[in-house]
């Protein structure tokens, strides 16, 4: 973006093409939350106890680490549409938009790869 | 932008409005969606990576968040951890609530006015009631 020209000043301010898609991909991982968060709330109050012993051999369970993984993929890329949307709204400056762009770029899909990996070695037989 | 700090008319806030159910729900999905993200979501974290762990990483969150039987920081910390883990049941509730309210706005029903805040109250009970089973059901049976 120049200071120059009339052109100069608005070139680059204009739609980025992307919001179609990220407002279908929030709706979709909505949907996949309304199956998955009552699963995992379900699973939880009907456990017996919530000793390491019970709470790990559920977690092994192939279908509720299957739940778990698909929660760090869907339930994480859910909240950090949402979580860009909110961060749009309130930040104007170019320093914390900037700032911001990288953090909601990166922590989610590090948090995801971090649960992931919990979720393969709880299921696999680590710890 | 120069033209963002001019002293050009701003557009009316949160205090210029009567409030209505519909601008509470409204507001309240944003907050709670943005509680899960943040607090729901580094519990989950914390939580998956304890079990990972072993029983004593596992054993450690429990003190931290809930027993709190590791001492006078964890008793504190484990009364606060119980009013975060309510607060986020009800969040969940509330989000997925006005989620589905959402969801339904979207393909263009619910905007005649008592319509809409009828259903916007809706979610505001549902959520409440939801919040109360869950922990009733949790904590009594």
């Amino acid at each position: 973006m120049g200071n120059g020209t009339s052109i100069g000043r608005v070139r680059g301010l204009g739609s980025s093409h992307q919001g179609a898609h990220h407002w279908l991909l929030s709706r979709l991982t909505a949907v996949g939350n309304i199956v998955l968060i009552p699963f995992l709330l379900a699973s939880l109050v009907l456990l017996p106890a919530y000793d390491y012993a019970t709470v790990h051999a559920w977690a092994a369970r192939p279908l509720s680490s299957t739940a778990l993984i698909l929660i760090m993929i869907n339930t994480f890329y859910h909240a950090r549409l949402g979580v860009q949307v909110m961060l749009e709204d309130y930040l104007h400056e170019d320093a914390g938009k900037f700032t911001a762009w990288l953090l909601v770029n990166l922590v989610p899909f590090a948090g995801a790869a971090f649960g992931i990996l919990s979720v393969l070695r709880i299921a696999l037989g680590g710890a | 932008m120069a033209q963002a700090r001019s002293n050009r008319p701003i557009s009316p806030h949160l205090q210029i409005w009567r409030w209505g159910p519909a601008m509470l729900v409204s507001i309240l999905h944003r907050v709670t969606g943005n509680g899960l993200a943040f607090a729901g979501l580094g519990l989950l974290l914390w939580w998956v990576g304890a079990i990972a762990s072993g029983p004593e990483a596992y054993d450690s969150f429990l003190g931290w968040v809930w027993t709190g039987t590791g001492g006078a920081l964890q008793f504190i910390t484990a009364i606060l951890g119980k009013i975060v883990f309510v607060g986020l049941t009800w969040a969940f509730f509330q989000h997925l609530a006005s989620g589905v309210r959402h969801l339904i706005l979207d393909i263009g029903a619910g905007y005649e006015l008592h319509a809409n805040a009828r259903w916007s109250v809706v979610t505001l009970v549902f959520s409440i009631a939801s919040t109360i089973l869950f922990w009733a059901f949790l904590l009594l049976r």
